[in-house]
């Protein structure tokens, strides 16, 4: 028995009361928060700036890095790239049919555009911009919203000077009054409650459903690949044995969720924000049809140069450092270890 | 091709479409087939069958089993045209072929902002700070010393129907329906861990938030009115028995009885005791519904009693021709307990009470029946669901009236499924 629990018990005995209030006290369960922790963690932003970082960037150096980072999916001037996210634009549509919600024409506080660029942007890389980088990175957005002019600088001095165009757009939920006060079960009618009911609308008209359920697609390619790709495997497979280090592609196969937000490799891999991965380690640079590369790479592909695993170890521990103009916005892998394991894991699956 | 490709899938399972082309061939045939009985004798039941006569699998053959072959159908599903890639995506839950009300966790549809995550609960650790009297950090082993509760909630996207707010659009229940799940949580309350940390420093409750947010890169966070966090929020760490799966947040989720799915924050790592909500992405730019005028409601937390036929729809259609059919939905309200349902299949000139398989718990799912003797023809069926508020499930006239047609979020009208005479059904809006 612990000395407190004695104690305790010699003082429940003496207060006369075994069933003491313990929750209302608390449990003692947990620790105190360091300071250090708190800070770690605490990086929200309220709209009347509580949790601005003190820093500063300009519209100049925000549209370099955006264009280096955020460009890929959100396009240059901000406008999005395919279903990604529009950033710019939409101005005076949102009373229109398909109104179009960007962060100039519908997001009410700009606090919200730093806190969310800070805690989860890039795409892939989150948390890895500086605070003065995403000072800049909310100055050129807000120029491409024609909100500032190009030689801004947004702090965390004037960042609440900045009026957001749809500041007074939104009303707090107001469903008491305007709905639930007539969808009531009072008026509920069970007979004769109309006369005619016509169609007037059909799905299968649209035609948006996907159609093709899990099996259908697995089942077919595999059938089909297996009549054509069977005397291949059979042939070379002591080689494919020997090709990659099956522990080591399997580490890679962790580190490569980094990469997944923009690559996609395997059976079935299409081009994504970047071209997709298979037969890349030995390939020649800029190989995959049907993706737009920067010129860099398309130059490296015409001076004939190949995706040997020297050069890839190079572009993958940073990648603008070998091809400047590279779309990757990824910041490179920091341990030589995860660039060994992830070029294995890509051999293993184009296997 | 085309016929070799539907030999294949009816052996390996039995697709919608090579389903339907079954229902509709043997339809008409099979009707009334109890009172016209068989002149051959059935050779699943004359003949020794395998299964009859050698043995099945070992005790240890699945140490943890996933549903028979047969039922490989029965999955999430994604519309690949709604988002631009599956890391921030969502995918939906069967339901047109589940029954009772508990969802299976290995198909409860999945939204994730930035993929779903692998947190040990070694690695977890869970930090109360802001306006409290000692921040804290819990590990996984220091929550699951608190006292326990178990309560069964829905969790439903605000999104859930939302591309049906212009018209009728996906084919199925699964699509229009089917980004909800039914679980019971076992866990602790948010209350118990706010007491902990102690709320004097808080003051007056009333004007006061929690910050919620997760561990992963998206880092969604939510603000929740104090008040609400301290009535019913959970802090879950088991669902239906069993640790949340990875796509639910393991090993810690939030839960927020009746309110949208985006505020069950997964993989669960902050609560800030606030004295402002702090607006982030997904309480602005997202889950805010704009109105007809362009002005946008904000902080429609509540999901409103909403319900749908499950069976017969687009992807369970009827096979057995006229005759007993077991008419069978789902209903649900984030503002209390369901008390009924009715169903019309006249497309709502005439509606009759469905049975309730148990009665109607709080802000949880609610099994419906109705069995009714088929005639073959041609159906309009609806179901429109009512809780104990007095609210009544409006229909989508209704609810446009209010909120015009740029509105996304929060659709709950009533759905209409157009069921054929060779029982085949299709999404429909009628008059």
């Amino acid at each position: 028995m612990s000395k407190y629990l004695k104690l305790a018990l010699v003082t429940a005995i003496t207060t006369g009361c075994l069933s003491a209030p313990v929750l209302a006290a608390g449990l003692g369960v947990g620790r105190v928060a360091l300071p250090e922790e708190i800070a770690a963690w605490d990086k929200d932003i309220a709209p009347d700036g509580t949790g601005l970082p003190v820093g500063s960037g300009s519209v100049e150096y925000g549209e370099e890095i955006f264009s280096e980072t955020c460009a890929s999916c959100h396009g240059e001037f901000a406008e999005g790239v395919d279903n990604w996210p529009k950033l710019s634009g939409g101005m005076n549509t949102l009373d229109r049919e398909d109104p179009v919600k960007t962060i100039g024409s519908y997001w009410p506080y700009l606090s919200t555009t730093y806190d969310y660029i800070r805690r989860s942007m890039p795409f892939g890389g989150a948390q890895t911009l500086s605070d003065d980088d995403v000072y800049a990175m909310v100055a050129y957005i807000l120029y491409s919203n024609d909100l500032v002019d190009d030689d801004f600088v947004l702090s965390n001095e004037n960042f609440l000077d900045v009026e957001m165009p749809n500041a007074g757009g939104f009303i707090v939920d107001d469903r008491t009054v305007t709905e639930y006060a007539h969808f009531t079960s009072e008026t509920a009618c069970y007979e004769n409650c109309k006369d005619t009911v016509e169609i007037t609308m059909r799905a299968a008209v649209l035609d948006v459903t996907p159609i093709e359920d899990t099996p259908d697609t697995v089942v077919e390619p595999v059938q089909e690949a297996a009549v054509e790709v069977a005397p291949v495997t059979t042939e070379e497979s002591p080689a494919v044995i020997a090709a990659f280090d099956a522990d080591l592609a399997a580490a890679g196969e962790k580190v490569f969720k980094k990469c997944k937000a923009c690559h996609q490799v395997g059976e079935g891999a299409k081009n994504r924000v970047g071209p997709m991965l298979n037969g890349v380690v030995g390939a020649s640079v800029a190989h995959v049809d049907g993706f737009k590369y920067s010129n860099d790479l398309l130059a490296a592909k015409d001076a004939g140069r190949v995706w040997d695993e020297a050069l890839i170890s190079e572009f993958l521990a940073k990648p603008k450092s070998v091809f400047k103009k590279t779309k990757m916005s990824f910041a490179g892998l920091k341990k030589d270890s995860e660039i060994a394991s992830v070029i294995e894991y890509l051999k293993s699956v184009s296997q | 091709m085309t016929d070799k490709r539907i030999e294949t899938t009816l052996i390996q399972a039995p697709s919608r479409r090579a389903f339907l082309r079954g229902a509709a061939a043997t339809g008409a045939g099979l009707a009334a087939s109890a009172a016209s009985g068989q002149d051959i004798p059935d050779p699943l039941i004359t003949e020794v069958q395998d299964w009859a006569s050698g043995t099945g699998d070992g005790v240890d053959a699945t140490p943890y089993g996933l549903p028979i072959e047969f039922e490989s159908d029965v999955i999430r599903r994604n519309v690949a045209w709604l988002t631009a890639d599956t890391i921030s995506s969502i995918n939906f839950t069967p339901i047109h072929a589940l029954d009772g009300t508990i969802t299976p966790q290995g198909c409860a549809f999945e939204r994730h902002h930035s993929g779903a995550i692998e947190l040990s609960k070694s690695d977890y650790r869970l930090m109360i700070h802001g306006l409290v009297d000692t921040p804290l950090v819990f590990t996984y082993a220091d929550l699951e010393r608190f006292p326990r509760i178990n309560k069964t909630f829905f969790l439903e996207c605000a999104a859930n129907t939302g591309m049906e707010w212009a018209g009728a659009q996906l084919n199925g229940a699964q699509f229009t329906h089917g980004m909800i799940h039914n679980m019971e949580y076992s866990g602790v309350s948010l209350r118990s861990l706010l007491n902990e940390a102690g709320l004097t420093a808080a003051g007056d409750f009333k004007d006061k938030w929690v910050y919620v947010e997760g561990a992963d890169a998206s880092s969604n966070g939510r603000s929740i009115p104090l008040e609400k966090a301290l009535d019913d929020v959970m802090i879950a760490f088991k669902a239906n028995g069993e640790a949340l799966r990875k796509e639910h947040g393991y090993p810690v989720r939030l839960v927020v009885p009746g309110w949208e799915g985006n505020m069950w924050i997964k993989w669960l790592r902050r609560i800030e005791i606030t004295d402002q909500a702090i607006e982030s992405r997904e309480e602005t730019s997202k889950y805010t519904d704009t109105l007809e005028d362009g002005t946008a409601r904000k902080w429609t937390w509540v999901m409103d009693a909403k319900s749908v036929v499950t069976s017969p729809s687009p992807q369970a259609p009827i096979a057995h021709g006229k005759g007993p059919l077991v008419i069978t939905g789902l209903a649900w309200s984030g503002r209390g307990a369901i008390i009924g349902v009715d169903v019309t299949i006249d497309g709502g000139k005439t509606w009759q009470k469905a049975r309730l398989a148990a009665p109607g718990q709080p802000m949880a799912l609610t099994r419906f029946y109705l069995d009714i003797d088929w005639d073959g023809s041609e159906m309009y069926l609806q179901s429109r669901a009512h809780d104990d508020t007095g609210y009544v499930q409006p229909t989508k006239t209704q609810l446009r009236e209010v909120r015009g047609l740029n509105s996304v979020y929060h659709n709950n009208c009533i759905q209409t499924w157009w069921v054929k005479a060779n029982g085949e059904a299709e999404n429909v809006e009628v008059s």
